[in-house]
């Protein structure tokens, strides 16, 4: 007979936990402190978007796409839109595409913020936090005075903006950029080289390139592990490729690696606004689109990068109705979820608080 | 309004204009495994294949492993529900390589209850993929290491994404009496 009790421990962490960033559920497996199996069970915020968006005309889903990744509203609105215009072959103006640019960039920024706020608190870095939704609070100014909303905006239309920025903004905008700019190294100073940080995070979680595109990973979470891989620069959209920035990538592809290309994301996000607002050209901000959206019938992928990767938008139309026959998202953050299993195995109960962050999960778009 | 017209019964899938070139990995797929595609289709810059369901797994490995492919991430798996068609289901499937950097969208029609041969073994990333196609419209797929339902709770009855399913719901019964409705369930 056995001095200890070696049986596995079944543990229930969530769906109400602080640092599960949501209503996410993980049923973890224990041997002592070690993690050695998870289940992860979400579904609690489906709201059947995709769904609902089959019983809404065109001009009404990009309201639905707000509530999806209620972090970064703006990213989502572009996808659609984008994808729409792809599907019937809408051309926008450059205009528009700059102003789509800073505002995709905007909101990268300010979900990346709100990532590293959240993600050292729950390793126990509480100021990070604070200095964070400092700046993110500059953006959300930024978009209430462009679109009047400060978290579901609402930001785009089929083949354009709603409306052209205000007079003064893109001055604003590159104040925010020089602003921002010097807080970046007070980040740094903060987390990079802090010895608590760096027992927390490195060689936590550990995936090779290989297996994390094989697991599904995009955006930071796979180029931390030395993938250059950004739908930005494969597949350009918006005005992306009229702008020079660079693809930060890892090379360990542990917590640290995909905490540093998330910083260095912030200065190249900085990099391209400054390239627009510079050059950003007069004209509309509408193109030529129909009084009536009524794609022809055929059905098409758009992916578009995130702040949480790869967001892709498969839409079919019949051709006769005014609502998508189907309308389906691939969330970044629910193909990036599905990696937490394969990450945390091995680990202590408490990298798993460390693991969920760093993967950067918004339950509203896991779960739609 | 006047009447309504039937419903569609397919995408058009329309076959590619004569002046356009194809991409390189579509005719070494060919030519490896013969009349494993049945069709194939281009619309506004996508490329799709259709291809037999008894002979997904191969064409999916070959795009996999072969030099001029590798698809090495499989992005999407979902389906459209075509009902008045006999082969009710599409079931898509959207691929990218990171080495190429291109896509295509594999597609293959199933009828209702028919399994789709999983390529999870292929891709782990399809794992929750095709549990979410398996929840929302009921298409089983086979082989799969844990196919549950992922979105909507485990008593759940009905697949939301049909086209037969209403957007309401189930409707009175489930909020009138629920316990009625969860016996559906187990007494057929």
């Amino acid at each position: 007979m056995s001095l200890f009790d070696t049986d596995e421990l079944v543990i229930n962490m969530g769906p109400q936990h602080p640092s599960t960033h949501g209503v996410l559920r993980v049923v973890l497996r224990l041997d002592g402190e070690r993690v050695v199996g998870a289940d992860v069970v979400i579904g609690y915020l489906h709201r059947g978007i995709e769904k609902l968006s089959e019983h809404r005309d065109w001009q009404q889903i990009v309201m639905l796409t707000d509530r999806m990744d209620y972090v970064s509203a703006a990213t989502s609105n572009l996808g659609y839109c984008e994808t729409v215009e792809k599907l019937m072959q809408i051309e926008v103006p450059r205009r528009a595409r700059y102003i789509r640019t800073i505002l995709s960039e905007l909101q990268r920024i300010a979900s990346h913020n709100l990532w590293l706020g959240t993600h050292a608190m729950d390793i126990g870095a509480m100021t990070v936090f604070l200095y964070n939704f400092r700046e993110r609070e500059l953006i959300l100014d930024l978009f209430e005075e462009f679109c009047g909303a400060r978290l579901t905006y609402s930001s785009m239309r089929i083949g354009g903006l709603p409306l052209d920025i205000p007079s003064g903004w893109a001055r604003k905008v590159s104040a925010f950029c020089d602003l921002f700019e010097t807080k970046i190294p007070e980040y740094e100073d903060l987390l990079t080289h802090n010895r608590i940080w760096k027992e927390r995070t490195r060689n936590i979680g550990v995936i090779s390139g290989a297996d994390a595109i094989a697991i599904g990973l995009t955006g930071p979470p796979l180029r931390g592990s030395g993938v250059p891989r950004d739908v930005r620069k494969d597949e350009p959209y918006a005005a992306y490729d009229e702008f020079d920035f660079d693809v930060p990538i890892g090379s360990a592809g542990d917590i640290y690696d995909r905490y540093l290309v998330r910083l260095e994301e912030f200065r190249q996000s900085l990099r391209i606004i400054r390239q627009a607002i510079a050059g950003l050209p007069e004209g509309p901000v509408v193109g030529k689109v129909p009084r009536l959206i009524k794609p022809p019938a055929g059905e098409t992928y758009h992916a578009i990068e995130s702040p949480k990767g790869e967001l892709g938008f498969f839409i079919v139309s019949d051709g006769r109705s005014n609502v998508p026959y189907r309308f389906r998202v691939r969330p970044p953050s629910f193909c990036n979820l599905q990696a937490l299993p394969r990450l945390i195995k091995g680990h202590l109960v408490a990298d798993v608080v460390a693991m969920i962050g760093s993967i950067d999960i918004v339950l509203g778009e896991v779960d739609r | 309004m006047g009447v309504n017209p039937a419903p569609p019964a397919g995408p058009p899938d329309p076959p590619p204009p004569a002046d356009l070139s194809v991409p390189g990995f579509i005719s070494p797929l060919q030519s490896a495994l013969p009349d494993a595609v049945t069709q194939v289709s281009y619309w506004v810059g996508d490329w799709t294949m259709i291809v037999a369901t008894n002979r997904l797994l191969d064409v999916m490995r070959h795009l996999r492993t072969a030099q001029e492919a590798s698809f090495d991430a499989c992005c999407d798996v979902t389906a459209t529900d075509w009902p008045p068609r006999a082969e009710r289901f599409d079931v898509s499937y959207a691929l990218f390589s990171t080495r190429h950097r291109h896509r295509v969208r594999v597609k293959v029609r199933v009828a209702d209850s028919q399994a789709v041969p999983s390529v999870t073994s292929v891709w782990p990333s399809a794992n929750w993929l095709e549990r979410e196609v398996f929840d929302m419209f009921g298409i089983p797929f086979d082989g799969h290491p844990d196919l549950r339902r992922i979105l909507m709770p485990d008593e759940w009855q009905g697949h939301p994404q049909r086209k037969d399913y209403p957007l309401e719901g189930p409707g009175e019964m489930l909020l009138e009496n629920p316990m009625d409705w969860l016996r559906l369930r187990y007494e057929p």
